[in-house]
């Protein structure tokens, strides 16, 4: 068809289309971040933390959360990739920060972590339900266990809980086992099931329930058992990350060093599974893992190189896309063998899972239906911990021409025959009727 | 036929006595054509004067776009254009389901010109081309007429038609419709198909078929031809007007209409498949057997005949009804019984109601009231019954077919508005024929009773020279100048014929009916009168009614002229402001204008070949926001398009055609029922309306922030406050108003970026989440937020 009114653009929605991207497309992993803290000592009594990330080239900037000359943006640009949040009794941010600021800070791609504690101000319990994720509403509420508590010196209260309740993700926790329990103490919250942008990494024992440690149970608490979570990761739809927990203590030097023993239970680990656990996880948070890329979409008839205009019913196509996942360092080639494309017009009308090349590519090759309208080949790749791929590509499908069906039909030929044997005969009559006088 | 042989005998003598004066009004009537054809077109220029050179309504501008392809890419890409711009995701096959008559014809007319050195631009060609059109069908008029009542009458009926009021509504300058050369070619069909009926000429039966099929690459209106022609032909047989001239007229009409007919992409198999196209087979067979009746009878004697006859009339009757019952239990096999809903709401005028209000809906598909008649053909209403009487008086085969026509075409007339196309053409032919013989009538009767002036020889000359006229007429069509001397008194010789008849008699008794001197010139400038008023209706009509190219709009107050373009101005920001690919919703109306003036995909078009899809757009019109969004979101809507009348009172805007989305949407949606939107049976949008209709998304898009213009929310069409003043919209933003609100833009909202966790709790602090400004305020009741 040449030269055509009909122009197919592709569009491809890596990420929502909010106000841009955090990162440079090149290399998704923050560099900048500004930490907020209640406190100044926090700086120091969470430093192994700290400097985990800074080991990792991270550029933190602490600031203090009431400082009136933090700002996030200026002059329309993002001054920080990440934004973390140790400063859960803050009522009112200093400078321009407030609630809505931080929102649009997530929702322009950027990671966020926040760290609430038993003392957790209204502001951070709102950024939580913001994010999808409610904290016990009852403000003097930590969550207690009798039976999955960390064995210490002191009996206590049972609110130092020794959790290994994790989420089952080698993306977001890293391929080594997580061998020791996670020391936790704080506030527990709960997720919307329907919500499926949020995830409970760490999840209370069933025997958990969260109350106020320090009173008498009078009415049955709100929250209770695996429904509370401890630690949640959120992945917003344009693939923005967010940590949320409700306890800052566990990413203390303290519960980093110290030993733990789950009750009941004989081993003793030298060692908390803080460490490795918070560690790992913020990778995730700051795109070190699970980020995946597209790049190179093509589609072409077979035996051609080059992408038609449109393409016509029952013609043969190939689709390939090349997919890579950011290690931290570069772009990898993501391997596995569940990346599917549609080829979807209201309703997909092929499925087929692409094959691959170890090297990133995946294409699959397949016949156009039998259907004219305007199709749209699509990938939506929706993987645990990794960032959702979406991407979609309007392609017109046209019924054949006229001059491209068959142009004699064998079944027909009795019929060329008749319309022949006709003409002849008529001829012939005519000839006869007119000259035989 | 039974011409009498003493007028044919007469005729040569004079012939040469009259040789001058024929010449003259050969000349003259050539002349009066021209100044009719002038007419017709310059009537038609008002919209153009007034407004501009531009496409009017909403088929106009399909049929623009795709001369524009036609224009740009030739015509085998026209013939295969799939177009993906509507009907999104389906797409439309444009060259499989378009009359390509006209679009066909603007394209050839545009190629011409510029072959020519004539750079015109295809628009200006579109803009023209009915104008032009109907110039030629008021010549076709004339040769229609003339062929059944003589050359006044078919003078007087050009006039008529290229002023009448309702031919005019769909052929102003810039109505760029397929109706715009299809009145032409249905009038230039029954001429052909009258003038072989006249002649029994094979040429003019080909001549006939040709244009037959122009007619059918032009308009779905083509049914009434192959419907009244069989009519005509049955009632010939039935009448005992059978003849081999009659047989020429049909047969080969049929035959090569047929298969012609069925070389066009949207006909196709329906030229021998559907009910629409029975008639003419069946009459076709019958006019076989007729036809070899006649020749049996021609051969064998009496009384063998009626022999022959009871056999043939007992296998025959036998054989028939097998076919039949063959015949009926095939059609009774579908559901429609092979007939498409248009077609069947012709028949059943109460049928589009029924069970098709995607039809009903379409306000041309209407009854037309009683004083449409009179606005559209007005005095021609009073002339019709007179001359369908002087149609009788005599009643000769192309006289009986305009009867015929008249009759068929006042009967859809009343059945659906926009088939007054098909009924003016008939009503001026009638029309026509009546004021040239009362004028006739009249002038024989004052120049009889003058003195000085024998009457005699004076009404022979003033019969012959209409005829001669035609002669020398027929002689300059069909460029046999050479021979004209040779030809034309057995030329005039075949006329008399037909004409000398009722002349003779009208001879004969016009010495005894000749009028009164008073009264007929009395009556003479009453019919004057009479034309003076029509000609001031048409030229009014013309200029007011009918030239509103319905795009852009103007009204008339105490300061002056307002000009409303916000058509325009809403399908300009879409073309500059959105993305190429980005789809636009609406309801059909819209649709061929989005997609020819802004560039943009849509939907549905006002081609409603898709039930389904069309309800599925009035089913997210009348859905709550959230569930609209959803519909529109499935269908990769990004824009979605409403026309709101109510703050300068344009009654045609989506509110008051609100119902019918609700209709069609209900009828493949059952979840969408009508009485929820209505107050005991009152369609309203005021306080006392129902919550579904004030949380529809049509009203939600019509009224958004109304209420800021003037502080009540007044709706000037429906003349009444609006219901709900304050409201937000949560998954719809507003991106563009024109300036007289007549169009509203709005942008679907994307995707909540995160989901918010209980609700509960935001209610709670209200206080807080209110201070977060525009991210509040919908967020309670909406998962995106």
């Amino acid at each position: 068809m040449g030269k055509l009114w009909v122009i197919s653009i592709a569009s491809i929605f890596i990420l929502l289309p909010f106000l841009g991207n955090a990162f440079s497309p090149e290399s998704p992993t923050d560099r900048r971040v500004l930490v907020l803290l209640d406190d100044s000592a926090i700086k120091s009594s969470h430093s192994i933390y700290f400097n985990s990330l800074k080991s990792r080239g991270f550029d933190l900037e602490f600031k203090l959360a009431d400082d009136p000359k933090i700002a996030l943006q200026r002059y329309g640009q993002y001054l920080y990739d990440a934004l973390v949040l140790f400063c859960p009794s803050v009522e009112r941010f200093g400078g321009s920060i407030d609630l809505a600021a931080i929102l649009d800070f997530v929702d322009s791609g950027r990671d966020l972590i926040i760290a609430a504690d038993s003392s957790a101000s209204d502001l951070i319990r709102e950024v939580g339900i913001e994010c999808g994720v409610d904290f016990d509403e009852d403000p003097s509420a930590m969550v207690i266990d009798h039976i999955g508590y960390a064995v210490s010196e002191t009996e206590g209260d049972h609110t130092l809980i020794a959790s290994d309740d994790l989420i089952k993700s080698d993306v977001i926790l890293g391929s080594k086992r997580i061998e020791a329990p996670i020391l936790f103490r704080g506030i527990g919250h709960s997720l919307n099931p329907a919500n499926n942008l949020v995830l409970k990494v760490l999840s209370a024992s069933p025997s958990a329930y969260s109350a106020n440690p320090k009173s008498k149970l009078s009415t049955p608490p709100s929250l209770t058992g695996s429904a509370i979570s401890l630690v949640s990761i959120v992945q917003a739809r344009n693939n923005a990350r967010i940590l949320i927990t409700g306890s800052l203590s566990m990413f203390s030097n303290k519960f980093f060093r110290s030993g733990v023993q789950k009750a009941g239970e004989k081993t003793k680990h030298e060692k908390s599974g803080n460490e490795q656990f918070l560690t790992e996880i913020s990778k995730w948070v700051f795109h070190e893992r699970g980020h995946l890329k597209t790049v190179n979409v093509k589609h072409h008839k077979v035996g051609e190189t080059d992408e038609p205009a449109l393409y016509r019913i029952n013609d043969e196509l190939e689709y390939s896309v090349e997919i890579y996942e950011w290690s931290g360092k570069s772009w990898d080639p993501y391997v596995a063998n569940d990346v599917q494309v549609q080829f979807y017009m209201m309703s997909p009308y092929v499925l087929k899972t692409m094959s691959h090349n170890k090297k990133g590519l995946y294409s699959t090759s397949f016949k156009v239906p039998d259907v004219y309208g305007v199709f749209q080949f699509k990938v939506e790749y929706q993987k645990l911990g990794y960032t959702s791929l979406s991407l979609s590509k309007q392609i017109p499908v046209r019924p054949y021409r006229h001059n491209e069906y068959e142009r004699f039909i064998p079944a027909a030929y009795p019929y060329y025959g008749a319309a022949f044997s006709m003409m002849a005969g008529f001829f012939v009559f005519s000839f006869v009727h007119l000259y035989s006088k | 036929m039974a011409a009498p042989e003493t007028s044919t005998a007469a005729v040569p003598t004079l012939y040469t006595n009259n040789t001058l004066r024929n010449a003259f009004g050969g000349v003259l009537s050539f002349f009066i054509l021209l100044l009719i054809g002038v007419m017709a077109f310059s009537i038609r220029l008002f919209s153009v004067i007034k407004y501009e050179s531009v496409i009017h309504e909403f088929d106009p501008y399909f049929n623009y776009r795709v001369t524009q392809f036609l224009a740009k890419n030739g015509i085998y890409e026209f013939w295969n254009w799939f177009d993906d711009r509507t009907w999104y995701p389906l797409g439309r096959v444009i060259g499989g389901t378009v009359y390509p008559g006209l679009t066909l014809t603007a394209g050839t007319i545009w190629w011409l010109l510029n072959s020519l050195n004539i750079p015109l631009s295809v628009e200006t060609v579109c803009v023209f081309t009915a104008p032009i059109f109907s110039a030629f069908a008021s010549w076709a008029t004339f040769l229609l007429t003339k062929e059944v009542k003589g050359t006044g009458a078919g003078l007087t009926a050009a006039a008529l038609l290229a002023m009448v009021p309702s031919y005019i509504s769909r052929s102003v300058a810039g109505s760029y419709d397929n109706e715009a050369v299809a009145i032409f070619a249905l009038i230039f069909t029954f001429y052909l198909y009258i003038k072989t009926l006249n002649t029994g000429s094979l040429f003019y039966a080909t001549l006939n078929s040709i244009a037959y099929f122009y007619m059918v690459c032009s308009w779905g209106g083509y049914t009434f031809i192959i419907n009244l022609i069989p009519m005509h032909v049955l009632l010939c047989i039935v009448t005992g007007r059978f003849s081999s001239r009659l047989y020429i007229a049909y047969a080969p009409l049929v035959v090569l209409g047929t298969l012609l007919a069925a070389l066009v992409p949207v006909v196709g198999f329906n030229a021998v498949m559907t009910s629409e196209h029975f008639a003419s087979f069946l009459v076709f067979i019958i006019l076989h057997v007729v036809a070899f009746v006649y020749y049996i009878k021609g051969i064998l004697s009496p009384k063998m005949f009626k022999v022959a006859v009871t056999l043939v009339v007992s296998v025959g009757l036998a054989v028939c009804c097998a076919v039949i019952a063959v015949l009926i239990a095939l059609v009774a096999s579908s559901p429609t019984k092979g007939w498409s809903g248009r077609s069947l709401s012709l028949l059943d005028p109460t049928y589009a109601s029924k069970y098709i209000p995607i039809i009903a809906s379409v306000s041309e598909h209407q009854p037309p009231t009683w004083p449409s008649y009179f606005m559209d053909i007005n005095v021609l209403a009073f002339l019709v019954p007179a001359g369908i009487i002087a149609c009788f008086s005599p009643l000769s085969d192309s006289s009986s077919f305009v009867v015929l026509y008249i009759a068929t075409s006042v009967y859809f007339s009343g059945v659906m508005v926009r088939l007054m196309l098909v009924f003016a053409p008939a009503a001026c032919i009638t029309s026509g024929i009546a004021l040239s013989q009362s004028f006739d009538v009249f002038t024989r009767s004052i120049k009889f009773q003058l003195p000085g002036i024998s009457s005699n020889t004076e009404v022979d000359a003033a019969e012959t020279s209409s005829a001669t006229a035609e002669a020398q007429n027929d002689a300059v069509k069909t460029e046999k100048s050479e021979e004209t001397s040779k030809n034309r008194p057995s030329k005039k010789s075949k006329k008399k014929e037909k004409e000398e008849k009722p002349s003779t008699k009208a001879k004969a008794e016009k010495r005894l009916l000749a009028l009164p001197l008073d009264s007929s010139v009395i009556s003479l400038l009453l019919l004057i009168l009479l034309g003076a008023f029509y000609v001031v209706h048409c030229v009014w009509a013309a200029a007011e009614a009918y030239s509103a190219p319905s795009i852009v709009l103007t009204s008339r107050s105490h300061d002056g002229l307002h000009v409303f373009d916000d058509f325009r101005e809403a399908y300009g920001w879409l073309r500059h402001n959105t993305d190429v690919d980005d789809k636009v919703a609406s309801w059909w109306d819209y649709g061929y204008q989005t997609t020819a003036m802004a560039n943009r995909t849509v939907i549905v078009d006002n081609n409603t070949w898709n039930n389904t899809h069309i309800a599925t757009v009035g089913t997210a019109m009348s859905s709550p926001e959230k569930a609209a969004w959803e519909i529109f979101h499935s269908l990769d809507v990004k824009y979605v398009l409403v026309v709101f009348g109510g703050l300068v009172g344009y009654p045609s805007d989506d509110i008051n055609k609100f119902l019918w989305m609700v209709r069609i949407g209900g009828g493949v949606f059952p979840h969408i029922k009508e009485p929820d939107y209505l107050r005991d049976g009152q369609y309203r949008i005021d306080s006392q309306a129902t919550p579904t209709m004030l949380n529809c998304l049509m009203y939600k898009l019509s009224y958004y922030r109304f209420v800021e213009t003037d502080g009540k929310g007044f709706d000037r069409v429906r003349q009444t406050e609006i219901g709900k003043k304050h409201f937000k919209l949560t998954h719809f933003e507003e991106v563009f108003t024109t300036h007289h609100w007549m169009v509203r833009i709005y942008k679907l909202k994307p995707p909540k970026n995160r989901i918010r966790g209980k609700t509960k709790k935001s209610k709670s602090k209200t206080s807080s989440t209110s201070s977060r400004g525009k991210r509040s305020g919908s967020g309670k009741k909406n998962p995106w937020q």
